[in-house]
C-alpha cells in the first residue's frame, strides 16, 4: 500500500452505496464520492504537474472533502485554507507556498480573487463536472510513491509567520492503521466531526472514515451554540464516535446538557489539542460510564498524535490526566537538557521518531532544521526525530505526564514553576468554566485569567491556597466574561499574554 | 429591553442589535458568546435559563431574546 486512495477505492468496492460523508445539507455515498474526486482529479491533471501544492479555499462541506481527494488523484498535495482566514494572512502563506492552483467555489470566489499568487484559480463547480479520465489517473498513480506529499497544514509559528507542516501518504497510512487498531474503528463507526479541516485532528476523522468504510457526519458549527440541538443532531444520526477539542466537550459539560439529552449511541469519546479539564471530563464519564474515553496527544508535525491514554481509573477534579504511552509503530523519547534520555521521573522534552513524522516545513529549511533533528541517541546513521517543545515525565505507573510547553516553564522568585500546574489547580475549583495562566516576564508577574459565574478573585485565592504552594500563587487575577479562543478553538494564550492588561478593568 | 441591548453590546461591540434579526445564521454570536450572554442575562434579570431554552428560535434577535426573558420572568 502506498497511497491513501487505496483506502477509498477498497471501501468503495465493498460498500458502494453506503453513506461516506454528510453535512448539514446533503450526504454522499462512497461510489459517488469517489466519482466526484476522480472528476476533479482528471480536471486538475490538465495542469501537467505533480507533487505541487494546490490550495483548497472553500467552506467546510462535503465538497471541500471532494476537492481534497480530487487533488490527491491529480498527483499533487492539497493545502487546507480556512475560508474565514483574513486575506493578508493567506497571502503571507502563499508567499511561502506559491500554490500552482487554488480551488474555490462560487460562494468563496469573490474573496478568492483577492488572493495574491501566480497559479491558476479553478472553480469547484467546473472541476466536479469534468469527465473522468481513468487512463490518466492510472498513469499518475503508477508513478506515485508513499513518501509523496499528501497535504500541508499551516500552523501559526511563535514569530507570527505561519509554518506549513507537510505530511506524506506513508505518515497518514501508518497513523490511520494505528487509529483502527487502538480504537477498533470499522464500518459500524459513525463519526461526528467537530474540528475544522485546517486542524490536524480532522485527519483522524477523514482518513479513518475512508480506511474503514465508516460514516462521517460534519456537525454544523452553529449547533455548538445550542447544546440540546447538538445532542439531538448526534442522536438523529446515531453518532457513536467523537474526536473533539476539550473546549467543545466543556461546552456540553458546562451547560450540563447531558442531564437533558442522553447520548445512547455514543461509545467512544476521544479528545486532543489542549489539556482536558478533569472536572468536565468527570461530568461526561458520569453520564456515559460505558463509553471509552481517551486522551490523545501530539502536534501537527507528527500527523496528529504520538501518545494516548485510555481512561481506566478514576481521577479527582484536580488530578491531571496522563498522556499515556506511545502509539504502536511510533516511538517517543524524553530528552533532558544534556541531550540524553531522561531517567524515570526526570523531566525532559518529548521527542518523537517514526513514520508519523512530517516531512518538514514546506519551503522553510531553517525552521525544519530547528525542530527535525538527528536523533541524539543515534550517531550511527541518519534518523530524524521531531522535538515537540513540550516538557513531560513518566509517573510511577510508567505513563507520560504532560507538564507544560517548554516556553511556559518559568522562573519566578527563584522557583521553577509550571504554569499548567496553576491552571489545573484553578480549573478544579467549583464554578470555574475555563482559565489560563500566563507569565509576564517584563513585570515578573504570574497572571491568572478565569471565566466563571459567581466568582471573584478572593474565591480563587481561597480555593487554590490548599492546592499549590505560595510561591506559585498568581500575582494578578483577571475575571473575564469570556476567554478568547484562537481559530482552532483553543484558549488563545498568545493573545492573552500580549493583551491581558487591556482586559483588566 | 435597553438593559438587554447594553449587555449584548458589551459582548459584541459594533453590532446594531436593534436591527440585526439573524444573529445565528449571520454568525454574529458564536457558542462562547451565547454562554456569556445567557450567564449575564440570568444575573441581570434574576432568572434561570436551562439548556432547553437555549435554542436558535430564542436567539435570532434582541427581540426574541427579550421575549424569552419576559416569559421566564412570568413563569417565576
Amino acid at each position: 500500500m502506498k497511497n491513501v486512495l487505496e483506502y477509498l477505492e477498497s471501501s468503495t468496492i465493498s460498500f458502494p452505496n453506503k453513506v461516506a460523508f454528510t453535512d448539514e445539507n446533503s450526504s454522499i455515498t462512497y461510489k459517488n464520492f469517489t466519482k466526484q474526486a476522480k472528476a476533479i482529479g482528471s480536471y486538475l491533471s490538465k495542469l501537467q504537474v505533480k507533487s505541487s501544492p494546490i490550495a483548497v479555499y472553500m467552506d467546510k462541506s462535503i465538497e471541500n472533502l471532494e476537492a481534497f481527494i480530487g487533488v490527491v488523484y491529480s498527483g499533487n498535495f492539497y493545502v487546507v485554507i480556512d475560508s474565514q482566514m483574513p486575506t493578508d494572512r493567506i497571502n503571507t502563506i502563499f508567499k511561502t507556498l506559491s500554490p500552482i492552483a487554488v480551488i474555490t467555489d462560487q460562494k468563496c470566489e469573490e474573496k478568492a480573487k483577492l488572493l495574491e499568487f501566480d497559479g491558476q484559480l479553478f472553480l469547484f463547480e467546473d472541476a466536479m463536472n469534468a469527465d473522468v479520465d481513468e487512463a490518466k489517473l492510472k498513469a499518475i498513480r503508477a508513478k506515485s510513491i508513499d513518501t509523496d506529499l499528501l497535504y500541508a497544514l499551516f500552523t501559526s509559528g511563535s514569530t507570527g509567520i505561519p509554518k506549513g507542516a507537510v505530511i506524506c501518504h506513508k505518515s497518514v497510512i501508518t497513523y490511520t492503521e494505528w487509529v483502527k487498531e487502538a480504537f477498533n474503528i470499522d464500518e459500524t463507526t459513525v463519526f461526528g466531526n467537530q474540528t475544522p479541516l485546517y486542524f490536524s485532528m480532522s485527519v483522524l476523522d477523514i482518513f479513518s472514515t475512508i480506511r474503514n468504510a465508516a460514516t462521517l457526519h460534519i456537525i454544523p458549527k452553529k449547533l455548538f451554540s445550542f447544546p440540546v440541538k447538538l445532542l439531538e443532531y448526534m442522536n438523529e444520526r446515531k453518532i457513536n464516535t467523537i474526536y473533539w477539542v476539550p473546549s467543545a466537550l466543556c461546552i456540553i459539560a458546562n451547560w450540563k446538557a447531558l442531564d437533558y439529552v442522553p447520548l445512547p449511541f455514543l461509545n467512544k469519546v476521544l479528545f486532543a489539542g489542549e489539556v482536558m479539564p478533569t472536572k468536565q471530563l468527570n461530568y461526561w464519564i458520569s453520564h456515559i460510564p460505558k463509553a471509552l474515553f481517551a486522551n490523545l496527544y501530539g502536534p501537527t508535525e507528527i500527523t496528529d498524535i504520538c501518545t494516548y491514554y485510555i481512561v481506566n481509573r478514576k481521577f479527582s477534579d484536580d488530578e491531571p490526566l496522563p498522556i499515556g504511552n506511545a502509539c504502536n509503530n511510533c516511538d517517543v523519547m524524553v530528552i533532558n537538557n544534556d541531550g540524553k534520555e531522561a531517567k524515570l521521573g526526570e523531566e525532559g522534552e518529548l521527542c518523537v521518531r517514526g513514520s508519523f513524522l512530517a516531512s518538514g516545513y514546506y519551503n522553510n529549511p531553517q525552521k525544519t532544521a530547528e525542530s527535525f533533528i538527528q536523533n541524539p541517541i543515534n550517531p550511527y546513521y541518519p534518523e530524524l526525530i521531531y522535538k515537540t517543545g513540550d516538557l513531560v515525565k513518566y509517573n510511577d505507573l510508567g505513563e507520560l505526564l504532560y507538564i507544560t510547553r517548554k516556553d511556559f516553564q518559568i522562573k519566578h522568585m527563584g522557583y521553577r514553576i509550571e504554569l499548567g500546574e496553576i491552571e489545573i489547580a484553578a480549573s478544579s475549583l467549583e464554578k470555574i468554566a475555563a482559565c489560563a495562566c500566563i507569565y509576564d516576564e517584563r513585570q515578573d508577574k504570574i497572571v491568572l485569567i478565569y471565566e466563571g459565574h459567581g466568582l471573584n478573585n478572593q474565591t480563587i485565592i481561597d480555593g487554590i491556597k490548599y492546592k499549590i504552594p505560595n510561591y506559585m500563587h498568581p500575582n494578578k487575577y483577571i475575571h473575564v466574561k469570556q476567554m478568547p479562543h484562537n481559530q482552532n478553538g483553543k484558549i488563545d494564550r498568545v493573545w492573552l499574554k500580549n493583551n491581558y492588561q487591556t482586559i483588566d478593568k | 429591553m435597553e438593559k438587554l441591548l447594553v449587555i449584548m453590546q458589551e459582548i459584541k461591540p459594533g453590532v446594531d442589535f436593534k436591527k440585526e434579526n439573524n444573529l445565528i445564521e449571520n454568525c454574529i454570536l458564536d457558542s462562547l458568546d451565547i454562554v456569556t450572554l445567557v450567564t449575564e442575562i440570568c444575573d441581570e434579570y434574576d432568572i434561570e435559563i436551562t439548556p432547553l431554552d437555549v435554542v436558535p428560535e430564542n436567539f435570532q434577535s434582541a427581540e426574541t431574546i427579550y421575549k424569552l426573558i419576559t416569559r421566564l420572568q412570568n413563569e417565576d
